[in-house]
């Protein structure tokens, strides 16, 4: 413009991008999930509150493995390795991810992880996400499934109030479900139809740590997906 | 929070676009962020102005484009109204989301001497 004059004025160039900002975590993202269905590994990234029962879920999920040698997880925590520590307790090979002052795990994380864990015949393996409705959910970390925990005192309302994360879930685990003759107003209803406003395809297990009650339709429903993606990559 | 996270990934980004223009002042960046992204906008904002100092973004002013959240019948094109049950009232397929799920720099401007 002002090259003539000489007068020092500058020239504002546009980049039009329209790049994804988390463009290098979703690489690594899939350079993690090439490593799990090479190896025919199935992933879940479960995610949740802190305390709707996730370490839970995973406990029960051991006991009804008889071999545990096929099972899996990575514990993402803020400050401890206790959940890690729990679940080798159940018998799950794992590692903990002390995220310190993140929220969330991302691929990079869980990709130092992988590299440490051994794999070797691993069927199911099992992230662990920090105790957070909003952060985890931004976050491909390669999984093949995403999965919610949601307990049933945590209020009918909380998958309004939290859509992205059930917008991305594949299955909902509705959990401490023996708690509810303690909760005479809790309204299962509620809870599914607030479920269906942000899930496009609201699949929902009901199942308690407590008595291991739904424990096996999640057993089921976790052999069925790891096949489909088996076969998936079979004829890929 | 993760707000700062996605700044400092944003930074990297305006970084990469930059390349090897070094002589460029980069003046504004243009972000869309989607209604159900899980980012907060006005976190992202002071995330930005507290981190954007030392960088490249240093002289940048930050403009965000909240994108609101579409649903849509995959098979009639059919929009799913704000509220509603995420599945076709005529079809009975599950919706899909058509917007909303944004995180994206759109474009920086650069001032060159
Ligand atoms: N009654 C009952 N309590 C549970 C159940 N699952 C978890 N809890 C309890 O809820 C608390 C949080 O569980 P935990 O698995 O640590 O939750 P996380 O933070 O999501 O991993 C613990 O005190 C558990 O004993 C369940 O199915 N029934
Ligand atoms: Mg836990
Ligand atoms: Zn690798
Ligand atoms: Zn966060
Ligand atoms: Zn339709």
């Amino acid at each position: 413009m002002c090259q003539d004059c000489g007068c020092g004025d500058t020239n504002l160039v546009p980049l039009e991008l329209q790049t994804r900002i988390l463009a290098r975590n979703d690489s690594t993202a899939e350079h993690n999930r090439q490593h799990f269905r090479e190896r025919g590994i199935f992933t879940v990234n479960l995610m949740g509150s802190p305390g709707s029962g996730k370490t839970a879920v995973l406990e029960a999920t051991a006991r009804m493995f008889k071999n545990g040698r096929r099972l899996a997880a990575i514990a993402g925590d803020l400050a401890t390795d206790n959940d890690a520590a729990r679940l080798v307790r159940a018998g799950i090979r794992s590692c903990a991810i002390e995220t310190g002052q993140a929220c969330h795990l991302d691929a990079e994380m869980v990709h130092h992880e992988l590299h440490h864990l051994d794999l070797e015949g691993v069927e199911f393996l099992f992230i662990e996400n920090v105790g957070n409705l909003v952060c985890p959910a931004v976050y491909d970390l390669g999984q093949s499934v995403n999965v919610v925990a949601l307990s049933v005192t945590e209020g009918e309302d909380k998958p309004l109030k939290y859509p992205t994360m059930f917008a991305k879930a594949d299955l909902v685990l509705l959990t401490k479900l023996d708690l509810l003759p303690h909760l005479p107003n809790v309204d299962m209803t509620a809870i599914r139809n607030a479920i269906a406003k942000v899930m496009p395809d609201p699949h929902i297990i009901r199942m308690s740590a407590q008595d291991d009650a739904g424990v096996d339709g999640w057993v089921a429903w976790l052999r069925e997906r790891r096949a489909a993606q088996v076969h998936e990559v079979v004829s890929a | 929070m993760h707000e700062y996270s996605i700044v400092q990934s944003l930074v990297d980004s305006v970084a990469a676009a930059v390349g090897t223009r070094t002589d460029a002042v980069v003046r504004s960046v243009r972000v869309s962020i989607g209604e159900v992204a899980g980012v907060d906008c006005g976190l992202l904002t002071t995330a930005y102005e507290v981190f954007r100092a030392g960088t490249l973004c240093e002289n940048a002013a930050m403009t965000i484009d909240r994108i609101p959240a579409r649903w849509e019948c995959p098979l009639c094109g059919a929009a799913i109204p704000r509220g509603a049950v995420l599945q076709c009232p005529q079809c009975h397929e599950p919706a899909f989301m058509a917007a909303g799920d944004e995180i994206i720099l759109q474009r920086v401007e650069l001032e060159v001497a």
